[in-house]
Order: C-alpha cells, then structure tokens, then sequence
C-alpha cells in the first residue's frame, strides 16, 4: 500500500517541478540568477542594495518592478525552490500567497516555509529609487507621469538626481511638465542663484504643494530683493490658482448637497405644491426607500452594483403604494383642511416610524456602495472629485427631467395640472379627479422614495433618516415657490451651495442655523417664493 | 349677554376650575398630612407628575388660544415653553453655587468643563429670581413678538406660518445643541439644588411647586378666558373665520394676531419656568419639532377653542403617555399616531366637542 503512493508522491514532485520551470519565465529566469535570490534569501543588507542598485542596468528589468514594489512594502517571500511570492493578509485570518511568476493565488492558514526577503531603511531608500528609475522607463506616459507625481509628492536630491537623468529623454509634454516641476525644486533648494530665476518661473505654474514650500523656503533663504520679489509673484500666482480650484470644489459639494435637497423637496413639489397637500410623512415614505434598497441589498448580496439599480423601480413602487394608501384611507377626507392635514399625516408619520423600528430594529442599517460609484477623478493636485457626488448631482438631474416631463408632457400631467387648477372645471370636462388625485400623490411619494435610494448611499438608513430631511424639504419647496417644479430644482441647489460657503467659516450646524434663519427672514419678504405662481391659481 | 362675567356660558370652565381648588387641597393633604402606610397617601413622584401635567395643560391653554381662536397653528410653541424653561433653569443653576462637582462658585459646572473663565454676558442676573422671572416672561415674549411682526405684516399665514415656526423651533433646537452657545449643549441645564433657599427634593417644595402650577394654571385659564370674551377675542374669532373680511371692515387683523400670539408665548414661557424645577432639568431636546406638534394634539384631542377642553386633553394624553410607555413602550408612537389621524378624521371638536354631541342629542 505505501510503495506506490510514494512512488506517486516522485512522480506528483517532478511533475510540479516541471510545470514551475515552464510557467518561469526565461526573462525573469535571466534577471534573479542564482546569486541574486541567495542574495535576497540570506545576504546581507549592503549585498541587497548593491544587487538592487544594479537591477537598472540589466536589460529589459522592468519586468522587475512587481517583484520590487513587493519587497518594499516588505510582502516578498522566497519558497524552497526559489519561487518569489508575496504574501499578503486576506479575510478570516488566512493569507493570500501570490506566485509573482505565474500569478497563481492561493490563500492559506500559515505561512509554511516560505522565507520572508528582510529589508531595512537604506536597502528601503535604494528599491525607491530603482522603482521610480524602472517606471520612468516604462513605455506607457501615464506610467511615467504617474511616477514622477510620485516623486513630486517626496523630492529629494537622489530623486532629482534621478529625473535629471531621464529629462532630456523625455517626448511626453505632460511628463516632461511634471519632471521640469521636480528638477526647479531641486534647483532652487540648491540656492544657485544663476537657476533660481528660471525655476521660479517653472514653480509659478505649479499647483503642487512641494512648490509653495520651496518656493517660501527659498524667499526666506535669500539675499536677492529681486529673487525675493520674484518669488512672491510666483507664490501668490499659485495661490490664487489654488483659491480658485478651491471654489470651484466648494461650488461641487454644494450642488452636490443641492441636489440631495432637491431630491428630498421634489417629491413634495408635487405633493404640497400641486396638489396642496401638507404631507408631513413626506420624510417617511424617503424612509421606505432607503429600507427597499437595504432589503433588496439584502435578498441579493452577490450583486451590489445591480441592486441600487433594481432598488430605484422598488422603492418607487413600495413609497407609491404607501402614498396612494395615504390619500385613500386619510387625506381626501382632508382636502380643504390643511391644517388637519398636517395633523393627520404627522401621525401617519408616526405610526410608519415605529412600524420600521419594529421591523428593523432602531438600529441604523447601512447601505453598500457599489464600486462603481466609489473613487474619485483627479483633476490636479488641488482639485480632486468623488464620483458618487458626481453620480448625485446626475441622478437628481434625470428624477427631476423625468418629472417635468410627466407633468408637462403626458396625459396623465395635463389632467393633473387642470384638476389643481380647477377642480370642478376639469370634472366637468370628464377627468376623474378622485383618480388623479390618488395618482398624483402617488406619483410624490414615489419619488421620495427614489430621494430615499439615493440618500441610503450617503447616509445611514434608519427610522429617523425621515424627520432628518422633512424641515428640510419644506423649506426647498416653499424657497422656491410652491407649485414650480423649476423653482424647487434652484432652491435646492441655491441653497446646497449656500451651506457649504458657510461651513467652513462657520461649522456646520451654524450654517444650517443661518440657513433657516434667511429662510424665514425671506419668507416674510416675499411669502410666495422665489418664483411664485401667477394668476388666478395663485389665489387658491 | 353679560359680558361682565368671565363664567357666563362656561359651564366646562367652572367644572374645570372646581377640579383644579379641589386637587390643591387634596393633594398636600393626602401628600404631606396623611402617613405613608395609609393607602390614601400620595407619592411624592405622583405630585410632581401632576404638577408636571398642570404645566402642559398651561402649555396648551397657550396654544389653543392662537390655534383654537386665532386659527394659527404655531407648531413653535415648544420652543417657548424650552425658553422659558431655560430662564428658570439659569436662575437655578446659579443657585447651585460653589456645590457643583467642580466647586466654582461663579461659573456652573459645565462652563468650568468647557474651560471658560468668566460667566458670559447674557447669564447676569439670573442669580437674581426677580430678573430670571421676568427674562421667563419677556424672551419668548420678544421672540413671538419680533418673529409675529414680520410674518404677520407680510401675510404669512395658513400652512406657511406653520412650517415657519417649525422651522423656527428647527433652528432653535441645533442652536442650543451647540456648547458654544453657553446653554450647556447637549446636556442642558440640570443637577439642580434649591429655589428661593427650598430644597428641591424636600417634599414640602414639590407641593409648593404643585401649587404655583395649579395657581398658573388656574390665572391663565381665567385671563385667556377674560381675552376671549374681550373685543379682543372677538375680533380674534373674526379673523380666524374670515381674514379678509375683517380687514375690509377696518380692524387692524396684524396687531390682533401680534398680541396675542405674543401673550401666548408668554404664557407657554411661563409654563416651561414652572415645569423645569419639577423634572429638574432642560435640554435643547425641549426644542425638538416632535414636541411643539405633540403638544398641537393635546388641544386637539381636548377640543379646540374651548380653553379648558385643552387644558383637560394635555392631562389625559400625557396620562396615556406615561402609562404606555412604561408598560408597553413600543405602542406609544402607534398609540400617539393613531390618535392624530383618529381625532382629525372623527373628532374634529375633540372630547369636548363629543360631550356636547351626547348632550345635544339626550
């Protein structure tokens, strides 16, 4: 029994072995010999940086640079026979060994015998240095520019040093660019006065943080009025570039806060503003969206980025549903009543409150966001945006396109507007007001449902998201001017940009505070809005 | 008609006061004088939760009188109430002197934690009762006034002041949340020791306390009852049925709502100076939306525009209130919420107005 399965075990070995030497590539077979993984296996730290700094100079070495960025961040391991491997934590206490030759990955309780590559400082300097060398090889530009704004972010004079080298050689303007940035800082931090002209004028242009400082080092430094002079041009040139990009990502938070406004007031534009319903569980039925897309997150965990997707119909749906419910069973027996209204559907508010408390428990849920939307688009090192505020500004752009069409385009719209404007009139004509009345409000809640999908990804999802926004709410819709679709979309937006102007001098809450108060002092200036209705509606 | 009497036609507003001398004599009797093993003895916790309901149904006289006559339906009057609250509140944290955790005989305890080091501007005086009496009186007072002023000239009115004074309470409560703002932030104003040199945890002061609320309780009603039998009140009356009619005839509808919306802030200021030494504490939480509406539906339960048909709804659905959420706290907010929705769509006149209906009909 036990001589075959010996013999099985030879064969099994040689089998490996001949497998790992065709999956090794001959390049890499070339560039870490014998000598060099010995080297990394037990050499010393002086032994390592020589066989580091001489990697460059070997051909076709960038080839190399997995295997180095690995060692650097001190993942590099070498088996027994001689593989290189890079281990890495994964999930549950296990590890994710990686083949740097075949790419194979495995994941595993212990290490076994792979021998970790030790390194220190000094050999950790070196590696740097021949990784950016190796990258400013690469054939690819955004490579090379990727690697010189690693460089910009940490110049020192190896680096300079480095660029210097490669300068000349450079085609790409936009490397070229990044790398005339990095040898003005080495220039002027050299104090030569004969460079130092030029290299001001290649700082000025710079929006990088290591410009500004040396560029104030340097001023600091001199003994040149001129330079000096010269220098503060430069410096001030870049911060008010700086200043501007400044406003212009202050400008993009708070259209991005504006459309979460506006997203959260629109639904009661239609609501409050058309139909002149105050629908105090508006924040509710937002609610009930952002428990349909955790639920449907939920039923389909292996598909997060799908689920937002299929979450916008559902919760349109689920807060449609409990909206027309809503005017069946309560408020159209309240029309001509607001006030009761109010009453009415505050309790309404209640009751939906503790409804999903007790589902759900009060706990907050919290909502994926799906990869898609994460990340964030550079646009220089000043100015950097996210792209889920990208993807809010645009979402609330099509809920709120798709509802002016709804309202201006269809059938369904036109018997709206006549039955808002003028009931028995349009009864006379044959429109069925009771049925649009249920549809219009359950067309409002349907998008505070859909706000409730698009809020569930920026905030925590729990029985209290609804009253967070209903003050809110109200307010877009009466800043705006009640009954105007267009007039909600610039409150909302108005005054998202309007917080965050004031956030950074004032901290968030004393902003929302001032926010409110300008609302009501506005209110009592003009009572009907920004845009308020004319003619014979706006008596009504 | 006699105008002369405050009780003519007000067979509920006798009953109502009736009940009122009959608890301020029996309640310290029963508290003080009968023994604790007799089964007629009434707990102390059980005279401060009267007192504590006494103030609310103040609070909801204050609002009935705006809501039931006026047909504004402020949903800011918690706010005013946490105002007055706050006032009182002053006065008693100065009180506690050197005998805060921190020993600082000028500076209340949270001052001290916030590393100030001298008491700011708008908290002198307030170690004097007088003052802090009269500020309970005139904050909310001015607040109304000013915020009345501007809304009623430019014509906000219906829904629109609603949503204004919500916004209003709104914008109060993150304010007051702030530790900057010198009101104790998050935590409030609390850990209170004593009120004119009486202990706060004595018994005797409980009573007493009881008793000032009911004597409030029983002023307020009889002043808000004298207005609404005024011109004032008719005027009010006529405003709330038909605006603009009244203003073609002449009256000046903007100083008839100012003022009374005003007293009432008062009134509700007061309530909320009566109300903070019995719980013994405030917090921005006052402040908060759900309490100025909650208080909305105690005079609607109670019946509007009857004054005591108020006072008689803050009592039973805050009685409701305590027993539920003790027993079953989850049922409450159903409890509230079902009760909103049920009194608007059925009992539009509240339980005073159910009572009239039997009557009618017998």
């Amino acid at each position: 029994m036990l001589l075959p399965r010996k013999g099985c075990i030879g064969i099994q070995l040689l089998l490996v072995q001949i497998i790992l030497l065709l999956l090794c590539s001959p390049l890499r077979a070339a560039l870490m010999d014998e000598q060099d993984l010995a080297v990394l296996a037990d050499g010393s730290y002086t032994d390592k940086r020589e066989l580091v700094t001489s990697l460059p100079d070997r051909p076709g070495a960038t080839a190399l640079l997995p295997v180095l960025q690995t060692m650097l961040g001190g993942d590099l391991y070498l088996s027994e026979s001689g593989q290189l491997i890079s281990v890495t934590d994964a999930d549950n206490d296990q590890y994710r060994i990686a083949d740097l030759d075949s790419g194979d990955v495995t994941l595993a309780d212990s290490k076994g015998d792979l021998k970790r590559v030790r390194i220190n400082n000094s050999v950790r300097r070196i590696l740097r240095r021949t990784i950016a060398q190796l990258q400013l090889r690469a054939d690819d530009p955004a490579m090379r520019l990727a690697a010189v704004n690693q460089i910009i972010e940490k110049v020192d004079s190896d680096s300079v040093a480095i660029i210097r080298e490669y300068y000349s050689d450079e085609q790409d303007t936009e490397v070229r660019e990044a790398m005339a940035v990095v040898l003005a800082v080495g220039d002027l931090r050299t104090g030569d006065v004969a460079l130092a002209g030029a290299a001001i004028e290649t700082l000025s242009t710079s929006l990088e943080p290591v410009a500004l400082n040396t560029l104030q080092q340097f001023m600091q430094g001199t003994d040149s009025a001129l330079l000096a002079r010269q220098a503060q041009d430069a410096i001030d040139a870049i911060e008010a570039r700086v200043a501007v990009y400044e406003n212009i990502e202050t400008l993009y938070f708070g259209l991005s806060f504006g459309s979460v406004l506006v997203l959260a007031g629109i639904g009661l534009a239609i609501t409050f503003g058309v139909m002149g319903v105050i629908n105090m569980a508006h924040g509710e039925l937002i609610m009930l969206g952002a428990y349909t897309t955790y639920v449907i997150q939920q039923l389909m965990p292996d598909m997060i980025g799908i689920s937002i997707i299929i979450a916008i119909p559902a919760a349109f749906l689920v807060s449609a549903l409990a909206g027309i419910l809503m005017e069946r069973l309560v408020i159209r027996h309240l029309y001509g009543n607001p006030l009761e209204t109010l009453l009415a559907t505050f309790g309404i508010s209640l009751i939906l409150q503790q409804t999903v408390r007790t589902i759900f428990s009060p706990l907050n849920k919290s909502v994926i966001t799906p990869d898609w939307m994460s990340g964030l688009l550079e646009v220089n090192s000043v100015l950097s945006l996210t792209w889920n505020r990208l993807y809010i500004i645009v979402f609330c752009l099509m809920v709120f396109l798709a509802l002016v069409f709804v309202m201006k385009k269809t059938p369904l719209g036109l018997q709206v507007r006549a039955v808002s404007q003028n009931r028995n009139m349009a009864r006379a004509m044959g429109v069925r007001s009771q049925w649009v009345d249920a549809l219009t409000f359950g067309l409002g809640s349907g998008i505070a449902g859909v706000a409730g999908v698009a809020l569930s990804l920026i905030t925590n999802v729990g029985p209290n998201l609804g009253q967070a926004y209903i003050i809110d709410s109200f307010m877009v819709v009466v800043f705006g001017g009640v009954g105007n679709l267009l007039g909600t979309l610039f409150a909302g937006m108005s005054l998202g940009v309007m917080n965050k102007v004031l956030e950074p001098s004032a901290g968030a809450v004393l902003a929302k505070i001032l926010i409110l108060v300008f609302i009501i002092l506005f209110i009592q200036k003009r009572p009907q809005g920004l845009f308020p209705q004319r003619g014979r509606a706006a008596e009504g | 008609m006699n105008r002369t009497s405050v009780f003519a036609d007000d067979t509920g507003g006798k009953i109502f006061l009736m009940v009122l001398a009959v608890l301020c004599v029996v309640v310290p009797c029963a508290n003080l004088l009968v023994p604790e093993s007799s089964a007629l003895h009434m707990s102390t916790y059980t005279v401060t939760l009267l007192g504590k309901y006494l103030c609310y149904a103040l609070l909801a006289i204050a609002a009935d009188l705006v809501w039931g006559y006026l047909g504004i339906l402020s949903l800011g009057h918690g706010a005013f109430f946490a105002l007055g609250g706050y006032g009182m509140g002053m006065y008693l944290m100065r009180q506690i002197g050197d005998r805060g955790v921190y020993g600082n005989p000028d500076l209340p305890d949270f001052m001290v934690f916030l590393n100030w080091d001298a008491l700011p501007w708008f908290w002198y005086g307030f170690d004097q009762f007088w003052f802090a009496m009269l500020m309970v009186a005139l904050v909310p007072g001015v607040l109304a006034f000013v915020f009345g002023w501007l809304a009623f000239r430019s014509r906000v009115t219906g829904v629109y002041l609603s949503i204004m004074t919500q916004a209003l309470t709104y914008a109060l409560m993150l304010a007051f949340f702030r530790n900057e703002m010198g009101f104790g932030g998050n935590n409030g104003l609390t850990d209170f020791k004593d009120l004119l040199g009486f202990s706060l945890q004595s018994d005797a002061t409980r009573v007493g306390l009881f008793l000032a609320s009911a004597i409030a309780l029983a002023l307020g009603y009889l002043v808000c009852r004298y207005i609404v039998r005024s011109r004032l009140g008719l005027l009010a009356v006529a405003v709330r049925d038909a605006e603009s009619r009244t203003r073609f005839i002449g009256y000046k509808v903007e100083h008839a709502k100012l003022w009374l919306f005003t007293f009432s802030a008062v009134l509700a200021g007061i309530a909320g100076a009566l109300y903070v030494p019995q719980v013994g504490i405030i917090n921005p939480n006052e402040f908060s939306p759900l309490h100025s509406i909650e208080l909305i539906v105690w005079v609607a339960v109670g019946g509007r525009a009857t004054l005591f048909g108020a006072a008689a709804g803050a009592v039973a659905v805050n009685y409701g209130k305590t027993v539920f959420t003790a027993a079953l706290p989850e049922v409450w907010l159903f409890a509230l919420g079902a009760l909103f929705v049920l009194v608007t769509l059925y009992l539009p006149k509240g339980i005073v107005g159910l009572a009239a209906m039997r009557r009618a009909r017998a």
